[in-house]
């Protein structure tokens, strides 16, 4: 999924593969972001289609947070340049988005206390929600970080990157 | 949908999920078994599309929304099998991981597909 289109064509860029802990926590992350991005997307998506009437303010806030949910992971599956600071804005409006829609589902329960992603903190996906762009941003930390420390050694696959780590 | 065919999907995902945890937890990366139990369960989600299309003409029609149904089931039949092909390419450890991921979440779904059924 990644591409050697953006940034310095020169720059060699050290695959975070060679750390397994980090590597298997990425990969469980992207799944879980594909899946939630999927549920999320086509949830609002049915839900404007079928009882937008019901709550407008809801489910277009479902639907946006659907659509953020997939720029996050494509944005983690390339998180090189450009890429890494789009994970980082849609990771920061996820985790902004579920507690601000969380709490008015409590606040204000007849415009927000209907079915999405974020309302009551994500409990109708078990809270994954409130905890997913939180592991993103820790992984995202780390991964920049030791992608820093060893960016002498070379990949085996050359892929260029800016220097926003 | 037919009860007891969603609850074999549900048992098969669990499974599955059981599954790939072992394979992780002995370091080993996806194998036939790992690999095994996602094929066996995209291919009893095949079979529930054509239990889905089938079962109205027998009477069995759903109580829920069918576009709702229709959009778990798309999404739950499609996901055993990317899923499954990214452990196939990418055969690392971690790969069990997305695995039992991808078990508990088709799981989760179809028990959603069961309630929209009715």
């Amino acid at each position: 999924m990644r591409n050697s289109d953006i940034g310095d064509p020169g720059a060699l860029r050290a695959s975070p593969q060679e750390e397994p802990r980090t590597d298997g926590l990425g990969r469980v992350l992207i799944t879980v972001y594909l899946i939630l991005a999927l549920a999320a997307t086509l949830r609002g998506i049915y839900q404007i289609i079928a009882k937008f009437d019901e709550a407008p303010v809801a489910y277009s806030l479902s639907l946006a947070s659907g659509i953020v949910y997939v720029v996050a992971t494509i944005a983690l599956m390339r998180r090189t340049g450009v890429w890494r600071a789009i994970a980082w804005t849609a990771l920061v409006f996820e985790f902004v988005g579920v507690l601000v829609v969380g709490t008015l589902s409590l606040v204000i329960p007849e415009w927000f206390a209907h079915d999405s992603v974020w309302s009551f903190f994500g409990m109708n996906y078990f809270w994954v929600p409130l905890v997913l762009p939180v592991l993103g941003m820790i992984w995202l930390r780390r991964e920049g970080r030791e992608a820093a420390e060893s960016a002498s050694h070379a990949d085996a696959n050359p892929r260029t990157t800016e220097s926003l780590y | 949908m037919v009860l007891w065919f969603g609850i074999v999907q549900m048992i098969a995902g669990v499974l599955g999920a059981l599954v790939s945890l072992w394979a992780f937890a002995r370091k080993a990366g996806p194998n036939d078994y790992t690999l095994g139990a996602a094929l066996l369960l995209g291919v009893l989600l095949l079979a529930q599309i054509v239990v889905s299309i089938v079962a109205p003409l027998t009477g069995n029609a759903p109580a829920g929304d069918p576009l709702e149904f229709w959009m778990y089931l798309i999404t739950a039949a499609a996901l055993p099998f990317g899923v499954g092909f990214w452990a196939l390419i990418d055969r690392k450890r971690t790969a069990n991981l997305v695995l039992l991921v991808m078990h508990l979440s088709v799981a989760i779904m179809v028990f959603r597909m069961l309630v929209i059924w009715g």
